[in-house]
């Protein structure tokens, strides 16, 4: 007798959904073995990765805004995913969203004007969009394949920024490092709550949520994107453009991590840094898929990878670990999440040997 | 002379440069050209470099070092086998998966070794280097791993093309079910080649950490995973022309460096994107000709195989 895999007569709906939660289990326990090889308590460790920020109404608050980038990155990801576009470089696109509508905060921000903040959101999403733009014409004018051009392109507006901030957007009375004036008051996000650092842009990215949901199930636009991503030769067919859905799909999600990055830059940082997002764009994928790219399990993935955001700086705190051992269990969740999907197609059965 | 020399200079460095884009170029090249498509090459050179880092900086011994860079990542690409082969899971988000967990394993593993300094390989294999004339200096640096990058575009096209092993491996790639159906077995083929070209990312891995720039840096990697992965698609799936590839890529990242000294004043920052940019110029070339690609891809890249039916 022997395990063998089965393929299964109809996808199981229970494992769709349970996959998920198993995941995120085995990814915590697989974090308890890496705490434990760091010489720490695993029990100790988990209740301060995943319980202590939960506890106080600040930390709630800290987890939606934690929440704001990756919910806003993955929906446009999974938009992506369900056409089969493949758009891995909205750390890049959220970092030109960061640089475009800065630049319009430190253009106008401080002259009063009422327009400065919505034409930094408008700003930000339009050079997302933008940034997204170019693999989406490589990808249809020359077809070269979007997931390299949207990573090489993060790399890119990384360097972009690293230089605008180094050199002509520099402080001038910042001592020489290397970042830009604080944002003035206008051209900030309005907070949430009174003391926290939560903005108004978690109101947009959960705006977001619907909006998607509604575009994907209940517009003929969405059921091309879908049609295109499953069944190629039925949309062919059918007369559904694939170059549309690559454009369609690359500029919403641009212009999504577009907004994502000026709202870091309006909210918590309020400024231009080298460095915008501690991997969002990246940790969007695996938020993406953990919600079954749908955006009302996107909302749940993301809070709970901005948890692991959250717990992880606790755990830096407290305990003095290192930042690097979340990424390690962002990455652990995505693989479970993609082993255990496997049992939704197929099932584990005995067999006897074969003969 | 003088100019002789700086040609010299140049050349051994574009070479330097383009050793690990060779290793992890032809390691990618046999996993796709054996059906696989792999997309955690980044993540197995960081993996590979912060290991082969870590045992150098404990044993003293950089071969042993290198040794330690090829068996992670074989280890990496073997985890990714069992999810894509063993499971059939999705290769593409397979692949992410793996970088994405390889970028935080090795920023993990390697954080306590950072700053710490090792002796290069060069020091250790050339006990003379430091009092050789600087033209000796330059073929000294010259290391073996350099050769063995510089040997692999002819070894890889004996194997594919003048061995059986590498005909059976890419009937494979280009249709399993006919090579099952002949009595070769699939999974077999596409492990071994998967795991080669893990070992080979994990050795460009450490060649990054051990000698091109012997310390251990958090995502040091800095992309060159994923420009191998464009060179292989550049090549075509030819041996050939991903040397060609890898050695022209090794030019523009050496060039960046050399630009001041050509009188040019630009940003470090913008010099810096030119590999990447350089890498969607080459894509757009190469991918324009759709038929062209779709001739030459192994035509079961990507797809799992399922020996049940």
């Amino acid at each position: 007798m022997r395990l063998r895999l089965e393929a299964r007569q109809q996808p199981s709906r229970t494992m769709q959904w349970a996959s998920p939660v198993l995941a995120a289990v085995l990814a915590a326990l697989g974090g308890g073995v890496v705490f434990a090889a760091l010489g720490h308590n695993p029990a100790t460790a988990l209740a301060t990765l995943f319980l202590q920020p939960l506890a106080t109404l600040d930390g709630l608050a800290e987890l939606g805004l934690k929440a704001t980038p990756l919910l806003l990155c993955a929906i446009g990801i999974a938009v992506g995913v369900r056409a089969n576009v493949w758009n891995i470089g909205a750390e890049g696109q959220l970092t030109l969203g960061a640089i475009t509508g800065g630049g319009i905060a430190l253009a106008f921000g401080g002259d009063g004007h009422w327009w400065t903040l919505p034409l930094m959101l408008l700003a930000g999403a339009a050079g997302g969009a933008f940034w997204a733009a170019i693999p989406a014409l490589l990808r249809t004018r020359f077809n070269a394949h979007e997931i390299l051009t949207t990573l090489m392109l993060s790399y890119v507006a990384v360097q972009l920024l690293g230089w605008l901030v180094h050199g002509p957007w520099i402080d001038p009375e910042g001592f020489n490092f290397p970042q830009t004036r604080m944002f003035a008051d206008d051209a900030l996000l309005p907070v949430l709550l009174e003391g926290a650092r939560l903005h108004a842009g978690f109101l947009l990215a959960l705006l977001a949520v619907p909006l998607a949901w509604g575009l994907l199930s209940r517009t003929a636009t969405g059921f091309r994107l879908r049609t295109v991503g499953q069944a190629p030769a039925a949309a062919r067919y059918a007369g559904f453009s694939a170059d549309g859905a690559v454009w369609f799909s690359l500029v919403l999600s641009g212009a999504l991590a577009g907004l994502a990055g000026v709202c870091e830059a309006a909210g918590p940082v309020g400024q231009l840094q080298p460095l915008m997002s501690p991997g969002y764009g990246f940790a969007a994928i695996i938020v993406a898929f953990l919600g079954r790219l749908h955006p009302v399990g996107i909302l749940g993935s993301s809070l709970l990878m901005a948890l692991l955001y959250l717990g992880g700086e606790q755990l830096q705190v407290t305990l003095q670990l290192p930042i690097a051992a979340t990424g390690t269990i962002q990455g652990m969740l995505l693989f479970f999440l993609l082993a255990t999907d496997v049992f939704i197609d197929q099932r584990l059965v005995w067999s006897p040997r074969h003969a | 002379m003088h100019d002789g020399f700086a040609l010299l200079a140049l050349l051994v460095a574009t070479l330097r440069a383009a050793a690990p884009l060779l290793l992890a170029g032809f390691g990618e090249l046999v996993a796709e050209r054996a059906g696989v498509l792999n997309l955690g090459v980044e993540g197995m050179m960081l993996v590979g470099a912060a290991a082969g880092f870590i045992a150098t900086a404990a044993t003293g011994n950089p071969l042993l070092g290198l040794l330690v860079g090829a068996l992670a990542g074989a280890l990496m690409a073997l985890l990714f086998g069992v999810l894509t082969l063993t499971l059939r899971a999705n290769q593409v988000a397979c692949g992410l998966a793996l970088t994405i967990f390889g970028v935080g394993l090795s920023a993990l593993i390697g954080l306590p070794w950072q700053g710490t300094p090792i002796t290069g390989l060069a020091t250790v294999i050339w006990p003379g280097l430091d009092r050789a004339g600087p033209v000796a200096q330059q073929f000294m640096l010259l290391d073996p791993v350099v050769w063995l990058a510089l040997a692999m575009p002819f070894l890889v096209f004996a194997f594919l093309y003048r061995t059986r092993p590498g005909l059976v491996l890419r009937a494979v790639g280009e249709s399993h079910d006919v090579a099952h159906a002949l009595g070769y077995s699939v999974l077999r083929v596409r492990y071994a080649a998967v795991v080669f070209g893990g070992a080979m990312a994990g050795v460009a891995g450490s060649y990054l950490s051990l000698v091109y720039t012997p310390m251990w840096t958090e995502n040091m990697v800095a992309g060159r995973g994923w420009i191998a992965l464009a060179l292989v698609v550049f090549s075509a799936w030819k041996p050939l022309w991903l040397a060609l590839g890898a050695v022209l890529f090794g030019f523009v990242t050496i060039a960046q460096f050399h630009a001041e000294a050509f009188g040019l004043d630009v940003s470090p920052h913008l010099l810096a994107t030119l590999p990447y940019l350089a890498t969607v110029v080459v894509l757009v070339l190469i991918s324009r000709d759709a038929g062209r690609l779709k001739l030459n891809a192994p035509a079961a890249l990507g797809k799992p195989f399922n020996a049940a039916g």
